[in-house]
């Protein structure tokens, strides 16, 4: 897994994922250059000014027309940053993709779990009542709510298609978590009353991970949780395998094969 | 004097404890900061050992702790959530500001406009014992069953409101130091507009004071919503109220039994709208002792001192209507994080003026490398560093990636550590001869200086790296997450920098200390400067001065042609 991670920004495995980076390595270049053209011309004054003997300083309040040209100059590169850059990628990421076009699933976060939801194949996500919550059926989905019959419950491992837009919403059962996929760069946090979509596009399959980036309590460092980008031949057999059987009769609590935590 | 004459007449404690004198009140907040500093410091070396050798014993101190902190020497991550919380806490609420404005303001600000003492001496001493009881409570909160507060110096309800104990202990501490910043604040603003010395108009005023003016408007309109948030959240801890919590809570398997209807949210609203101000409250009397000491060292005028003026002014108007630059991923609209990121954008252009003003000033210097001054020019690069760092995190599309990561703790370190914190040092090797009549040993103050330099880098600078990769802040063990792991070599390489830096405050401490004993007698003006706290004996009796002040120009008069000498005191009346 290592082979996605490294010291810079990692493996990038989004289709919005180049823009953002993009955006961090344009900010890093010109931080950089600013940085080191006006360190040297710190160094440089320090060492031409210093005190020696026969040397005086001069009598001066503004002695320089050049910081009102810099002061512009800063003010007109944030412009293009935020019309150039921010404002069209945040944009563009936050726009949600038309509901027929993208899979959806939900996620609701626990102290420290990430308990996943498929509609199944009618799209619909099942009713769920906290009083159903139990260890057995973490989510308290109501089996006996017809749209409920073909949900897919699953903890920790978020399987989603590639090359196919995936949105996402998120709910959180206790306290405030952040779902973080490192190479979607998709970051959102999770708030408790509150139901926030966010999505995103894998470009490449391959078997990452959900980070919690949020302090969420006593486990919040090991409150990870695997995401597998398939190839959609591979993401259907996954379905098919985790899917209810339907036909069953379904007591409450064993209706639904729930993927053991890991 | 006779108001020199009835101090001597005080009772001991009267006179050093529980006095009213603003350069005592200025020690007792200055040591305390400095404890406080020490107190944060040593939190964040035991956090280090976790980070770099997750789970394994910390050798000798870690059986020196009992059960509820460490098991047979090996930390809990109850115990480093603790000390992650309380580092952020003890540092920004009982460490840097006390030092800053309860310790060089109450010094100083008076001194410097030529005032005996505060407008308000006993509001003062309140202050201080107000503040007292705030530590004592932070203090005692770690030895309260379950330990202290856990949820991060930010405190995120629904996690606080759920919390240990010690989270109640930490509000009322909170709500101590809220109160006593609130006292200070007036009292500064009063002092400043009322009691300066005749002729002392506010363009004379040194920087440091208009730094000390602008943070205490900060404190005082942006701590009540703190103040409001910290009693609601009591509330919702003690008296069962949901102004938080969200109904439908399920937490550990169980619905949680609360009313319900409240908002997360509006916590984070509220202590952003402090928190952010809470910064330049940080970074603004860091700025003022910065242009002190370079107009001091460089023996010439700082570079456009009336633009830092505004800016300063401005920087602090702008700095409430940033705050949300902290929620950019808690889902809010478009249009809001787009009004959020422009004022952003619009705030780093006063900071950009004053850094490059003061760095500016040094052209035409004759630059002397005192101690207070290798601090002060140190401080502006590891600032600028923290400014420029600021820039990706305040635009959403590149927050997402790095919101919450170490990025984050470069950053705002780098703005409060080898930035404030450095200048606070320049500040106390600076204004030492004016407190107790004695230098600091140079050498000792150039080996402290250098070595803090390269460990204060050495920790932060591969924090971007590491946030860069996606490590997220707050990981009792960063080795649970692939994606931390290839940079596991640099936490080491920053834990041992960091207790480094822990050895390289020995000279420091020493120098602190000796320095009362050995330090080389001075009289009023050792660094010929042109302040009026320099016209008053060195250290000031009670009462300040030993004439009527009477000032005659601006306070940066150095090299002025004509003149005998290179200063030219704002209070001497002929020529110098």
């Amino acid at each position: 897994m290592t082979k996605y991670y490294g010291w810079g920004l990692p493996y990038n495995a989004s289709a919005y994922g180049a823009e953002i980076d993009r955006l961090i390595y344009v900010l890093h270049v010109f931080m950089i250059l600013l940085f080191v053209g006006w360190f040297a011309f710190l160094l440089f004054t320090l060492f031409k000014f210093r005190s020696r003997p026969g040397h005086k300083a001069e009598y001066k309040h503004n002695h320089f027309k050049a910081p009102t040209y810099l002061e512009v100059g800063v003010a007109l590169f944030e412009a293009v940053l935020l019309l150039g850059f921010s404002f069209p990628i945040a944009r563009h990421v936050r726009a949600l993709p038309p509901k027929g076009e993208a899979m959806e699933v939900r996620i609701v976060a626990e102290q420290f779990a990430w308990n996943v939801h498929y509609p199944g194949p009618d799209g619909v996500f099942g009713k769920t009542d906290i009083k159903l919550i139990g260890p057995a059926n973490p989510l308290g989905l109501d089996r006996s709510d017809p749209a409920a019959k073909d949900d897919i419950t699953a903890i920790n491992q978020l399987h989603v298609p590639v090359n196919k837009p995936v949105i996402v919403r998120l709910s959180s059962k206790d306290v405030i978590h952040s779902f973080f996929l490192p190479v979607m760069r998709v970051k959102q946090d999770v708030i408790p009353g509150q139901n926030i979509p966010v999505w995103f596009q894998a470009k490449a399959s391959g078997n990452f991970e959900i980070a919690c980036a949020q302090l969420c309590g006593l486990g919040h460092y090991r409150m990870r949780g695997f995401f597998i980008v398939d190839e959609p031949d591979k993401f259907s057999a996954w379905l098919a395998k985790f899917a209810p059987k339907v036909a069953a009769p379904a007591p409450a609590t064993a209706a639904a094969p729930v993927v053991p935590a890991v | 004097m006779s108001e020199q004459h009835h101090s001597h007449d005080l009772p001991f404690w009267r006179k050093y404890i529980f006095s009213v004198d603003h350069k005592v009140i200025g020690i007792q907040y200055g040591i305390s900061g400095l404890l406080f500093l020490l107190f944060g410091f040593c939190l964040m070396m035991l956090m280090r050992w976790q980070l770099a050798y997750p789970g394994q014993p910390l050798p000798v101190l870690g059986n020196l702790f009992s059960e509820k902190f460490m098991v047979g020497g090996i930390m809990l991550p109850e115990f480093y959530n603790q000390l992650g919380a309380m580092h952020g806490t003890i540092m920004v609420f009982l460490g840097v500001v006390p030092l800053a404005v309860g310790g060089f303001g109450n010094y100083f600000v008076p001194l410097q406009i030529g005032a005996p003492d505060m407008a308000f001496p006993k509001l003062n001493m309140t202050s201080y014992w107000v503040y007292f009881m705030g530590g004592v409570t932070m203090i005692a909160s770690f030895f309260v069953p379950q330990g202290t507060a856990q949820s991060g110096w930010t405190s995120y309800p629904p996690l606080a409101d759920i919390a240990t104990v010690g989270q109640t202990m930490w509000l009322i501490g909170m709500v101590f130091l809220i109160t006593s910043s609130l006292l200070g604040s007036v009292n500064f603003i009063v002092t400043i507009v009322q009691l300066r010395a005749d002729g002392l108009s506010f363009f004379r005023l040194p920087f440091f004071v208009w730094a000390q003016f602008v943070t205490s408007f900060l404190l005082l309109l942006a701590f009540p919503p703190l103040e409001a948030a910290g009693v609601l959240q009591l509330m919702d801890r003690v008296a069962g109220t949901s102004f938080f919590l969200p109904s439908g809570l399920v937490v550990a398997g169980k619905p949680l039994t609360v009313s319900g209807g409240g908002n997360p949210l509006l916590w984070q609203h509220l202590f952003w709208f402090l928190a952010h101000p809470e910064v330049y409250v940080l970074i603004l009397p860091a700025m003022g002792i910065v242009a002190e000491i370079v107009a001091c060292n460089t023996r010439k005028p700082i570079y456009g001192y009336k633009s830092m003026v505004y800016s300063i002014v401005f920087l602090g108007f702008m700095s409430f209507i940033v705050w949300a630059h902290h929620m950019f991923l808690t889902g809010m609209g478009s249009k809001m994080s787009a009004f959020f990121q422009i004022t952003t954008m619009i705030i780093s252009i006063p900071s950009v003026i004053i850094l490059t003003a003061l760095a500016l000033s040094l052209w035409g210097g004759s630059i002397r490398f005192t101690t207070p001054m290798l601090f002060a020019t140190a401080f502006l690069p590891m600032f600028g560093i923290g400014g420029l760092t600021g820039l990706p995190l305040g635009l959403t599309a590149s927050d997402i990636p790095l919101h919450d990561t170490y990025y984050v703790i470069g950053h705002f370190h780098y703005v409060v550590a080898p930035g404030t914190i450095f200048a606070l040092f320049a500040g106390i090797y600076h204004w030492y001869p004016k407190v107790t009549g004695r230098k600091m040993s140079e050498i000792l103050g150039k080996i402290h200086f250098f070595f803090s330099l390269i460990f204060i880098n050495g920790v932060f600078m591969p924090m971007f790296i590491m946030g860069l990769a996606g490590v997220s802040r707050r990981l009792y063990d960063p080795m649970q997450y692939a994606h931390a792991q290839p940079t596991q070599p640099l936490n080491v390489f920053i834990s041992i920098c960091a207790w480094s830096l822990g050895l390289a405050q020995i000279p420091f401490i020493l120098n602190f200390f000796g320095s009362l004993i050995w330090g080389k007698k001075v009289d009023r003006n050792p660094w010929e400067s042109t302040t009026l706290e320099w016209s008053a004996p060195s250290p000031p009796p009670h009462g300040n001065f030993d004439h009527v002040p009477q000032v005659y120009r601006g306070p940066y008069e150095y090299s002025v042609p004509g003149q005998k000498h290179d200063f030219w005191p704002q209070d001497m009346a002929q020529e110098n």
